[in-house]
């Protein structure tokens, strides 16, 4: 299977704080893959790498076979990587329809001139985006909810959200930032069959953050684990769960 | 080209055409068989600059999100870029707009690529400055009249200028906020780090906001100079930039209809406490204190004014978002 993304010794320091060293993650097309650690092991800053909002001080990230080091992150979405992320960050005031459209403009099929003056393929093209938006509320079971401000939507809706706008990019590679987090289990176990199914049904590959490892172990193929910023282990959840370094790095020495 | 039509003709844009026409060409009837004195159609010549003005500002402000003070600068570039083509190239008045309204559109890129990598107060301050810098050099150049600024220019602008330039400026504007690349600029406002992540260009369709935003203001300070037929540096100073921020806070950031509400209420008002001398500015202040009070967001917040039966609508087709986000 052919290579979709990888890094090459990527790491990145705060002053004296090397907060990822030398990571070396290769995701092949069509995987789902999981990164857990500890709190501030730098999950969350190898999300921050790999979409361009962090400039990496050491390493290479190679996606489809190009380097994308240095590109600004709205030419990585371009690219095919987008992301959700941990601490929500809709466009709160607007709709949830609207929050999905703006994640459709980096497919908009008209131009300013249409839209300034009206053209027929303005209303055309409108109505091409909406139905498109439409469609992914519908995956999303959030389509009942398409008029509502994204900021009044209950927390596990505004994750579905987040994940609805990230898909509207037309994404290769799909970042997950703790998806689960606030959910009660039943809407986690919904959600680990819509990962699967959206993963299949828009032939994506998936890299997730999460701290519920029913969930990291029940739908992972391969599991990372991160521990101060260094790739401690990496295998199948089988392997990961027996691993000793991994227990110690979670449960402390001696556990 | 029928298709096309077909989308456009609806009740409500059929309404708003004849209400408009009819205002347009009223006015402009009532003025010549001299039932509107001199003194009125002043007042609503400069409602209608101070709309284009207002308009123009909150795409910057409003929608985009960017908090620029410095628009009586733009308006001072078309000012003098549109009266020295009259003045000293005898152009034809569309020309001389078009030339102004190039001219500001021009200095809005140029000033807004450095500055609009500045968020909040510093972008405030930053442009504010711009704009001082550009009245200072057009002070300090002869050919533009320096300090005494610039006389006799042809009085051309009329109620047919005015208002057409009102309506085409509004139309775009909306129209573009209703677009996807208008969405973009919202998103930018939202959330500039949500947006960037979903592929939006930014720093692009910031500059974009700001270039549209310049290129009208520059209309608005070519109207005004070919109609009060005299221009100078001050009247393009930070206190004219202001009366255009209160005008677009007032009416409510993100939305049109807002800004053209305030810019009617407070020129009106200006009108009316201007035999008041000194106490006018107390008592306009006072008036800015008490809405911002007890209306913070503004008088429609985010909402516009439609013509179906003037029921609020929300969502970003029509602006939406609150003055404290």
């Amino acid at each position: 299977m052919a290579a979709i993304l990888q890094t090459h010794s990527l790491g990145i320091s705060f002053g004296g704080l090397k907060a990822v060293q030398d990571l070396n993650i290769t995701l092949n097309e069509g995987d789902l893959v999981g990164l857990i650690g500890p709190n501030g092991a730098g999950k969350t800053t190898v999300f921050n790498l790999l979409t361009g909002m962090y400039l990496p001080t050491t390493g290479d990230i190679i996606f489809k076979g190009e380097s994308i080091v240095g590109l600004k992150p709205y030419e990585i979405a371009a690219k095919g990587i987008t992301r959700t992320f941990q601490n929500i960050r809709l466009f709160g005031e607007l709709t949830v329809l609207e929050n999905v459209l703006i994640a459709r403009h980096l497919h908009v099929p008209y131009n300013m001139l249409h839209g300034i003056f009206r053209l027929g393929k303005y209303y055309q093209g409108e109505k091409e985006m909406r139905e498109e938006a439409l469609e992914l509320l519908k995956i999303m079971n959030l389509a009942h909810k398409a008029e509502e401000r994204a900021k009044n939507l209950p927390y596990g809706e505004q994750r579905r959200l987040e994940i609805a706008r990230a898909l509207a990019t037309q994404p290769a590679l799909l970042l997950l930032d703790e998806p689960a987090a606030g959910m009660n289990p039943q809407e986690t176990s919904e959600l680990m069959e819509l990962i699967g199914f959206i993963r299949d049904k828009f032939n994506l590959t998936i890299l997730l953050i999460e701290h519920d490892m029913h969930l990291v172990m029940n739908i992972c193929e391969r599991i990372y684990v991160l521990d101060y910023g260094i790739n401690i282990a990496h295998g199948t959840p089988e392997e990961i769960k027996n691993n000793p370094r991994v227990i110690e790095a979670y449960l402390g020495e001696g556990a | 080209m029928k298709w096309m039509l077909k989308n456009w003709l609806t009740k409500e844009n059929l309404t708003a055409t004849v209400l408009l026409l009819v205002l347009m060409f009223g006015v402009q009837t009532l003025y010549s068989a001299e039932l509107i004195s001199p003194f009125v159609m002043l007042n609503l010549i400069i409602i209608a600059i101070n709309i284009i003005l207002a308009v123009s500002l909150n795409l910057v402000v409003g929608f985009t999100g960017q908090f620029s003070i410095g628009h009586a600068g733009f308006m001072a570039l078309g000012a003098y870029a549109s009266a020295i083509m009259t003045l000293n190239f005898n152009a034809p008045f569309i020309v001389s707009l078009l030339v102004g309204a190039v001219v500001a559109g021009i200095g809005g890129i140029l000033i807004g690529i450095p500055t609009l990598r500045l968020k909040g107060d510093y972008l405030a301050i930053a442009t504010l400055g711009l704009a001082e810098i550009i009245r200072g050099v057009i002070t300090n150049i002869d050919y533009l009249g320096g300090a005494y600024g610039l006389m006799g220019i042809t009085q051309r602008t009329n109620w047919l200028w005015a208002f057409g330039s009102m309506v085409v400026t509004v139309i775009v504007i909306k129209n573009f906020v209703q677009s996807s690349h208008g969405r973009a600029c919202i998103s930018v406002r939202e959330n500039e780090i949500a947006a960037e992540a979903m592929g939006i260009n930014t720093t692009r369709y910031k500059v974009l906001a700001f270039t549209m935003g310049s290129f009208f203001a520059g209309i608005g300070g070519a109207l005004l100079a070919h109609y009060i037929t005299f221009i100078e540096p001050n009247a393009f100073n930070f206190l004219k930039s202001f009366d255009i921020l209160v005008m677009v806070v007032l009416g409510g950031q993100g939305s049109i209809t807002g800004s053209v509400v305030a810019a009617i209420v407070l020129t009106l008002i200006s009108t009316f406490l201007q035999s008041l001398a000194e106490l006018r500015l107390i008592i306009y202040a006072i008036i800015l204190i008490l809405v911002m009070l007890f209306r913070p967001q503004g008088l429609l917040g985010t909402h516009e004014l439609s013509f179906k039966l003037f029921q609020r609508k929300r969502g970003v087709s029509h602006g939406s978002h609150s003055a404290d986000a």
